[in-house]
């Protein structure tokens, strides 16, 4: 039968497309031994300025023990999700902790950093619902617009002139249909510290424009957290903005606290929500209680010792004054960021040029023992991809003498290679 | 009487699966009770809305009154006035290990669920039938946890960077050939969360321009993981091979929707166990489909990995297939091998795609180092290689417990659904009423079970989930059967009217398939 026919002709692509054996992501830089401030990359020991560890906190000795000493009552994983018998006392502990350390009413944990933002926004946006977000929003956020399916608006990168514009566009369509202006909700979103860009958001002109527009706020604060504000609050702490005009905040305790996991905080109206709608929270197991216990652990260490973030603060200043004025090479980032982009000055013509160019450079640090990597995206799921560059994160312990020999070693390479 | 199935010489063991229909009284009930809910609900609204009634929900800031309300009034009725009555039966902390026995601590509430305090008081060794905790591998001693343990004083808690820039660890080049030497494919790739693992790779492999069959019950990562790839999503009665079929010729014989253009690749996405229903997907004739219409198979071992199959290696195993008959092979180390995280196991050209263009891959810290030392444990346990016979005990014990328990429920005369094999055993409850009621009733017994209801399972047909281990020792199974059987007989659950209804004989619905338009 003419069916049948259709059935044998027919041929589907192959599952996957080859992959190139020398396309730069597919051969990983192999780390023996813990990512710490001396670590050993592809048999080699450098400095670390690769990992995001900005407190040091991953060697601590005190976190791993309080870290032992779950592992030693609870085991190692929790064999449920939170409706289900996977609760624990350490997981509401530290949801306590986190919610008074950042001075809001509750906050909820999530098992992995990825998925707290791409759980947050879907439970809240849906569709028809208007989100401004950030053109230099990271990936999770974008995932996590993805899934909610509303209206997405993009707006320059901390353009409040032109995000502005669109809401006084929206506000122009909504005198045109009053009814369902009453039902769409608005948010807008934004990051405490950009991850690709470096720099932070105009957080107190964005709380005049949230009263003048009425749209929500949800704060993105996976690089601010415990490195802004004098206490390690994040970007509301640095501003001295109360923290209850800010709708939601998320980050996620995988940079500053040297965990795994997400949390969000915020008014109990707000968070409660997500108890039974956030995607990732209710149908994935629960965090395992030794990352729990790490995490609470490291929150004590921040809440004792509040002159970490001063020490922070001064070597980023001192090695973002140092990296000035490198031939070939600008750099990316606020003063006191502790994740700095290297990006070149003026481009190859193609992006897999630079991306070479810049492997050439990171390699030459790498031989001489600075382990630097350069920024990963995926290049066609980006929906503003951000131009190749090297990341240079600033932890609190490399010492003045380590910061002066990488700037010195990245004016070399950048001379040897690029000249 | 059970329904055998031998199809044509596709199955080497008897495939026993049934599913009861619901008596018409039961239903009918069943209903009454939901209107009856429905009714007290709107009438406790218009009670708070008057101000009769003290409004317990935290409200919206007085600053921001006047803005656009972040929740519809219709959308928490089911929460405020049927969710909170019950809440009590889920979100119990527990404060030990989560094996065969817990601590709990108790919990109170003096105005009827919107708050609880708690009292400080444990209450210690219920017996745990809620915990996905198949082998018994959540342990706080042994071999496993010395082995987490010195891995955690020499790596760390944490990683603190992605896999493509400085977070691949060897530990995890370990752990990802020694899961691929497990399954028995040529390489395999971990990730840090199962859920994250399926939303995220998903889009990876398909795009706009092929075809997702997936089947009715598959679990929301699944469907999130289709919608977010943008591919076309049509969906099959759960384990209807004939509804399959029939939505594989329509899919190769009239292309795609409007523009008639053959599809790019047609990818069927199944479950191993499905945790809801306790059935196990028909492998051997969905394979056969697969290869005559030349789709890839994505089957998702979440609950079956380490619980079927003679020696743990999961669906693929049970039914004596070969793995390199299924296209991608995905699971969970968080219910097995008590750890956490997920793998996707394959050919080597797809786990290096993977490992190029997974989201996964680029943008999430990679796993922490004592999860990853507890799952190379495990499965060294599992398979044998570390000198004892323990792994291999636990499959059979879990195999055993699972028989048994099932005979026994069957005997008592409750409605069991599922396969005879699979240790996920839902228990037909029906009435909203009896949800609240089992799940405290078994409490009070020193007994830890999960009901689920609405939205989890269709409205009528709430249910109580047990699921077993190989930690449960016939003593515990003992006592637990014995609770189950009284409390079966205080609140009329015994439905069975050992009138079994044989699967092919489930009327196939003629209408077409439903597309999701996204």
């Amino acid at each position: 039968q003419e069916k049948e026919e259709l059935i044998e002709e027919w041929q589907p692509e192959p599952l996957v497309p080859p992959v190139p054996k020398d396309h730069p992501a597919l051969n990983y830089n192999i780390v023996s031994g813990p990512p710490t401030h001396i670590i050993t990359v592809n048999g080699k020991e450098c400095i670390n300025f690769a990992s995001f560890n900005f407190l040091g906190l991953l060697n601590n000795e005190k976190v791993k023990s309080a870290a032992q000493a779950s592992l030693k009552k609870y085991g190692v994983g929790t064999c449920g999700p939170r409706g289900f018998y996977g609760t624990f006392d350490v997981h509401l502990e530290l949801e306590e902790r986190l919610a008074k350390f950042m001075r809001t009413e509750e906050a909820i944990i999530y098992s992995y950093g990825f998925a707290t933002i791409a759980s947050a926004i879907p439970a809240y946006s849906k569709r028809g619902d208007i989100v401004f977000v950030d053109e230099a929003a990271c990936f999770a956020i974008q995932k996590g617009l993805q899934a909610s399916r509303s209206n997405i608006k993009l707006f320059k990168h901390n353009d409040m002139a032109d995000l502005e514009r669109l809401l006084k566009e929206q506000e122009t369509e909504d005198q045109k249909n009053p009814r369902k202006a009453r039902v769409t909700r608005r948010f807008i979103v934004v990051e405490g510290l950009y991850m690709n860009t470096g720099d932070i958001c105009p957080l107190p002109e964005l709380i005049k424009l949230k009263y003048k527009y009425k749209v929500r706020i949800f704060l993105e604060e996976s690089l601010s957290f415990g490195v802004l504000g004098e206490r390690g609050r994040g970007i509301t702490e640095h501003f001295g903005i109360n923290i209850d005009d800010i709708d939601l905040i998320s980050a996620n305790m995988e940079n500053s606290l040297a965990s795994i996991g997400g949390f969000c905080c915020g008014r109990s109206f707000i968070i409660d929500h997500q108890r039974l709608s956030g995607q990732g929270y209710c149908f994935s197991a629960s965090l395992p209680p030794l990352l729990a216990a790490a995490a609470i652990e490291a929150l004590n260490i921040m809440e004792d010792n509040p002159d970490i973030f001063q020490t922070l603060r001064a070597k980023c200043e001192r090695i973002h004054k140092a990296l000035q004025g490198i031939s070939g090479l600008k750099v990316v980032g606020e003063s006191f960021s502790p994740a700095l982009h290297l990006q070149l000055e003026e481009s190859c013509g193609s992006r897999e040029d630079d991306v070479k160019l810049l492997k050439r450079v990171v390699d030459y640090c790498m031989n001489s023992g600075i382990a630097l990597t350069q920024a990963r995206y995926l290049e066609k799921e980006e929906k503003c991809l951000p131009p190749p560059s090297i990341r240079v994160v600033i932890t609190v312990e490399q010492t003045e003498l380590e910061l002066d020999k990488a700037a010195s070693l990245l004016k070399e390479a950048a001379q040897s290679v690029l000249n | 009487i059970n329904h055998i199935v031998h199809n044509g010489g596709l199955y080497k063991r008897p495939f026993n699966e049934a599913f009861e229909e619901t008596p018409m009284l039961v239903a009918v009930l069943t209903y009454v009770g939901y209107g009856v809910l429905t009714l007290f609900g709107y009438l406790r609204d218009f009670m708070r809305q008057w101000k009769i009634e003290k409004c317990q929900n935290a409200t919206e800031r007085e600053e921001q009154k006047d803005f656009v309300p972040l929740y519809q009034d219709f959308e928490n009725f089911y929460n405020r006035n049927l969710y909170m009555r019950i809440r009590d039966s889920w979100n119990r902390p527990i404060c030990s290990v989560p094996g065969a026995k817990v601590d709990m601590m108790e919990r109170v509430s003096h105005d009827y669920n919107w708050t609880f305090t708690y009292t400080g008081r444990v209450i210690k060794d219920i017996i745990n039938m809620g915990s996905y905790n198949y082998l018994g591998f959540a342990q706080k001693a042994g071999a496993c946890q010395e082995a987490a343990a010195k891995v955690l004083s020499q790596y760390g808690a944490g990683v603190c960077s992605t896999r493509q820039e400085m977070g691949n660890l060897d530990k995890h080049e370990e752990l990802e050939k020694l899961v691929a030497r497990f399954l028995g494919v040529e390489s395999a790739m971990a990730y840090g969360m199962g859920f994250a693992t399926n939303s995220m790779n998903i889009p990876a492999l398909v795009g706009k321009g092929c075809l997702i069959l997936s089947d009715e019950l598959n679990h929301a990562s699944l469907v999130l993981g289709a919608r977010l790839s943008g591919a076309t999503i049509r969906i099959f009665k759960h384990n209807n091979m004939q509804s399959l079929e029939k939505l594989l010729k329509d899919a190769i014989v009239h292309g795609q929707p409007r523009t008639r253009r053959p599809w790019k690749k047609i990818l069927i996405l199944v479950e191993g166990i499905y945790s809801m229903e306790g059935s196990i997907v028909r492998l051997p004739e969905v394979i056969a489909l697969k290869k005559k219409y030349k789709s890839y198979l994505y089957l998702d071992e979440a609950h079956s990995i380490g619980a079927l199959g003679p020696s743990g290696r999961g669906v693929v195993e049970y039914f004596g297939l070969s793995p390199e008959d299924v296209d991608v092979m995905m699971g969970t180390f968080t219910k097995s091998f008590g750890a956490a995280g997920g793998y996707i196991g394959g050919k080597k050209e797809l786990i290096d795609y993977l490992r190029t263009y997974s989201h996964s891959a680029a943008y999430a810290t990679s796993m922490s180092p004592p999860v990853v030392e507890q799952i190379i444990t495990s499965v060294k346990c599992i398979m044998g290689e570390d000198g004892t016979t323990v792994g291999e005990a636990r499959v059979q014990q879990l195999a055993e417990n699972t028989r048994y328990f099932r005979r026994r429920l069957k005997e008592m005369g409750f409605i069991i659904y599922g396969n005879e094999d699979s240790p996920v055993v839902p228990l037909m409850l029906y009435m909203p009423a009896k949800i609240g009621a089992f799940g405290r009733e078994m409490l009070k017994r020193n007994i830890g079970v999960v009901v689920v209801g609405f939205p989890a399972t269709p409205i009528i047909e709430s249910r109580a989930r047990f699921c077993l281990s190989a930690a449960h020792t016939k003593e515990m199974l003992d006592t637990a059967l014995k609770e189950i059987n009284e409390v079966g007989d205080l609140l009329q659950l015994k439905y069975s009217r050992r009138r079994l209804v044989p699967l092919l004989d489930r009327p196939f619905d003629e209408t077409t398939y439903e597309e999701t338009e996204d």
